[in-house]
């Protein structure tokens, strides 16, 4: 072990005694700060008065949650079962086909408000058009109160999920696969006993199937039950040419129902239509991020209103008999970053790091064939003539410098990027303190071993320039091609296989499935877990290690 | 002491070593000579390691250079003198060495001043000229203090002052109790430093002989007398001749005699005895170089054979 402290300190010494290595490893870290806080990402959160501070409404988790629809509500107390026949589900979403400008017959857009979001459209020539967003929803729900952000359970018949039933924004439970039309209409009921809500659906309000029972602790006595119908986001990628990104705005659903009736305890025909969480603007997004500006970051934009109440929501109600139309936009589900989300999630303020792993990779490269270069590794291999313990020395030293480098910048993006970024008045999502150390600690990890990665290709290839084309190659491209050209599933599909899947380690935000969106690698989501990353990236790194040990024992050096 | 035995290596076709066998004792200059492509470096490399031999071992001090524990301080060797970071200096090639073998910064300054090297210790290497990078070479070589080093070609590409420079050096590394082993293509420059020569060609020994030996060996024992009286000195030295039984005796120009089979103090006495007088006596001192072409003839032969029938 003596031995191996000796060829450890040896290689230190190498390593710091040579300024360009140290220099470009603190520009390194300088330049992921600099990316990270770039002063061109400007927002308008907190810049027009109080009212315009970005903040989310919270879920009863305390996660940041998106809470807009429209309700025909009244209170009902104590136990009872609410259910409903829905016969039809119609919307309309934003432009992206040029094709379908004529039908909509909407001048108005989607909002109805005559100001469609003037973002939405950006991405060409194209207007609204006929569509249910696939996670548009319609269906009954009991809420705690109106407030935006209270507990709930609901169960919904949805534009292409089918029936689910969804509690607390981030639980969400299949029924069955089939949409609700007018030829074959679908029912749903909701039952409370207790703090227990139990969803279930039919076919022909007969036979019941129950779709899933939510606990829900904080739900009063006297809760709001009724009808709701949203719709989200809508977005969807573009291609253009070799750049590609997504577009998109907000779309608007309307869920035609009849057989509304309460039983079991619930009693009352005092039916209210509102809008929750309406500001004009209902789950309005920053910029949805359009072609060509495949980072969407140029303008985070800020959420929609505050949601200082309820607002009527009369003109999205109308009644005909037994036959009601509701009429909403907005989404109940947890808040996410990213094209189909507002704000910029932590891991889009490192996108620095594609930097900082352009230099490790070189070090880690140049740290081993700069002594093939000049014969310096005999003077190396007779200081310490234990190979795999000089390549294990070596791992060690330009990984650790890595770590430094990583952790210093990537705390500092962490921390002090965030503030700056907020002073600016973009709209940083914040994460738990245990995801932010991840991501810190992640960041260092991405970049040691990637150098480790880098250090065994150069062993293996002894030429510098060779080394450090074949780790640009595996390590830095998959991931400048996944967020920049490539289509979405090509992207996913490198970041799962190459090393740089171990960009999954910077992912912040959670994907939901139950959530439109475009969770790309541009917007900070990464198809693997943070842990299955690593472990790629790691398993790469590992084997060019061990590959580059064998071949530097059977080598004559 | 290093003990090198039976190692044989092939490079593909080529035979690089070829049952190579010697030793190199402590307290002496062990001159180690051959054409260039004699297996000199190979041999030296296999030694420290760098190579693996196919057959045969090589011991430093009983034990094979992988083995050794700090091996630095076992043996030093200077290979190729311009195989440093050119970016670092001087003293911080030789400090990553010293730690490397556990020591500290003191044994670097004072390797540094050993090698001469103290004024230019903060110089990037990248900048030395090759008759300084040959001192920091050594420099490291002695890093560990070693009881033996291996020095290939050490003279290369010094200026004269450094040449004599090295060969003191050299010279008091041995007289110091120390295994030395120094390379050369050229034997001259062993002439005055070695006590004894390896000579090596197509991958084999040679000759393994002290100097002295080996020059008696490629000696005639011839003398030269210039003198300006050349029939007198004839007729005496051709009589002693004869009384020998052995040798002879061949004018040389206007003024000079070469004589075989008696030595300068013979001549001298017998001269004096007579009454003849003569200016100057000259013994013919075989030189290393005689002795190592000698011995190399084959293998230069065998070497020029194969090239001229690859035309």
């Amino acid at each position: 072990m003596n031995g191996f402290a000796n060829t450890l300190r040896a290689e230190w010494t190498k390593f710091r005694t040579v300024r360009g290595w140290v220099l470009a490893t603190v520009a390194a870290a300088g330049l992921i700060v600099a990316l990270g806080v770039m002063p061109g990402m400007e927002g308008t959160c907190g810049k027009h008065g109080l009212s315009s501070g970005c903040e989310l409404p919270l879920g009863p988790g305390g996660e940041e949650v998106t809470d807009s629809f429209t309700f025909l509500h009244q209170a009902l107390t104590g136990d009872g079962s609410i259910t409903v026949r829905v016969t039809g589900m119609t919307g309309i979403l934003p432009g992206g086909d040029p094709h379908g400008r004529g039908d909509t017959g909407d001048p108005n857009g989607p909002n109805g408000t005559g100001d469609p979001n003037s973002r939405s459209g950006r991405g060409g020539t194209d207007g609204p058009r006929h569509g249910v967003a696939p996670w548009a929803k319609a269906g009954l729900i009991v809420k705690a109160d109106t407030g935006q952000g209270s507990t709930y359970a609901a169960v919904m018949m949805t534009g292409a999920h089918g029936a689910r039933m969804q509690y607390d924004y981030t639980h969400d439970l299949a029924g069955g696969p089939d949409a609700a039309t007018a030829a074959h209409p679908r029912w749903l009921r909701l039952s409370r006993a207790g703090d227990t809500v139990t969803g279930a659906e039919s076919a022909d309000g007969v036979r019941w199937v129950t779709i899933g029972t939510a606990r829900l602790p904080g739900l009063p006595a006297t809760a709001q039950v009724g009808l709701f119908v949203t719709s989200p986001q809508y977005t969807e990628e573009v291609h253009a040419g070799l750049a590609s990104g997504a577009m998109g705005g907000p779309s608007q659903a309307t869920g035609t129902f009849d057989h509304l009736a309460t039983g079991d305890g619930w009693t009352g025909t005092a039916w209210q239509p509102d809008v929750i969480g309406a500001a004009g603007d209902p789950g309005a997004a920053g910029d949805p991020g359009a072609a060509g500006d495949p980072g969407g970051a140029d303008d985070p934009g800020g959420p929609g209103g505050s949601g200082d109440g309820p607002r009527s929501g009369a003109e999205g109600f109308e009644r005909d008999g037994d036959t009601m139309r509701l009429r909403g936009s907005g989404d109940i589900a947890p808040a996410v970053a990213g094209a189909a989300g507002l704000g910029v999630s932590i891991s889009q303020t490192l996108v620095g790091t594609f930097v900082g792993l352009i230099v490790a990779v070189v070090v880690g490269c140049v740290f081993v064939t700069a002594e093939y270069r000049r014969g310096l590794l005999r003077t190396t291999l007779l200081a310490s003539p234990g190979r795999v313990r000089v390549l294990a020395a070596k791992a060690a030293v330009v990984s650790g410098a890595m770590v430094v480098t990583g952790l210093t910048a990537a705390a500092a993006v962490v921390v002090l990027g965030q503030r700056v970024l907020r002073g600016n008045g973009v709209y940083v999502h914040p994460v738990p303190t245990l995801t932010e150390l991840r991501v810190v600690a992640g960041t260092a990890a991405l970049l040691a071993l990637a150098a480790i990665l880098a250090l065994g290709l150069g062993t293996l290839l002894r030429r510098g320039v060779t080394a450090i084309t074949a780790a640009v190659v595996l390590v830095v491209l998959p991931y400048l091609l996944a967020v920049t050209v490539l289509p979405i599933e090509a992207a996913r599909w490198l970041l799962r296989v190459t090393p740089a899947a171990g960009f999954a380690l910077q992912q912040a935000a959670p994907e939901y499935p139950q959530v439109a969106g475009l969770y790309t690698p541009a917007d900070g989501y990464f198809p693997l877990a943070p842990w299955a990353g690593l472990a790629v990236l790691a398993g790469w790194a590992a084997v060019a290690l061990a590959v580059a040990a064998v071949a530097l024992r059977r080598r004559d050096a | 002491m290093i003990n090198v035995n039976g190692l044989r290596k092939r490079f593909g076709a080529v035979t690089a070593l070829d049952g190579m066998t010697f030793t190199v004792p402590a307290g002496q200059v062990t001159g180690f000579v051959g054409p260039n492509g004699a297996g000199k470096s190979t041999t030296m490399r296999v030694i420290l390691g760098l190579d693996t031999a196919d057959s045969g071992e090589a011991l430093i001090g009983g034990r094979p250079y992988r083995e050794l524990r700090n091996p630095l301080r076992h043996v030093g060797a200077l290979l190729d003198a311009s195989a440093v970071g050119p970016s670092r200096t001087a003293r911080n090639h030789l400090l990553w060495l010293a730690h490397s073998q556990g020591l500290g910064a003191r044994r670097v300054d004072e390797v540094l001043q050993e090698a001469g090297l103290t004024s230019v210790a903060r110089r990037r290497v990248g900048g030395f000229s090759l008759g300084m990078r040959q001192r920091l070479g050594i420099a490291a070589a002695l890093i560990g203090d070693p009881p033996a080093l291996m020095l290939d070609e050490p003279f290369n590409g010094m200026d004269p002052e450094g040449i004599i420079w090295m060969r003191r050096f050299t010279r008091a590394l041995a007289d110091d109790g120390r295994a030395v082993l120094v390379s050369s293509h050229l034997m001259n420059e062993l002439e005055d430093i070695a006590d004894r020569v390896v000579v090596v060609g197509r991958g084999k020994v040679f000759a393994d002989a002290g100097v002295a030996e080996l020059l008696a060996a490629v000696s005639d024992g011839r003398v030269t007398v210039r003198t300006t009286a050349g029939g007198p000195a004839a007729a005496v030295l051709e009589a002693a001749v004869l009384a020998a039984g052995v040798g002879s005796v061949t004018p040389a120009g206007a003024d000079a005699l070469v004589v075989a089979g008696l030595s300068a103090e013979e001549i001298a006495g017998l001269l004096g005895r007579h009454g003849v007088p003569f200016s100057e006596l000259t013994a013919h001192r075989a030189t290393l170089e005689d002795a190592y072409l000698n011995l190399t003839r084959d293998a230069v032969e065998y070497r020029a054979t194969v090239a001229g029938e690859g035309r």
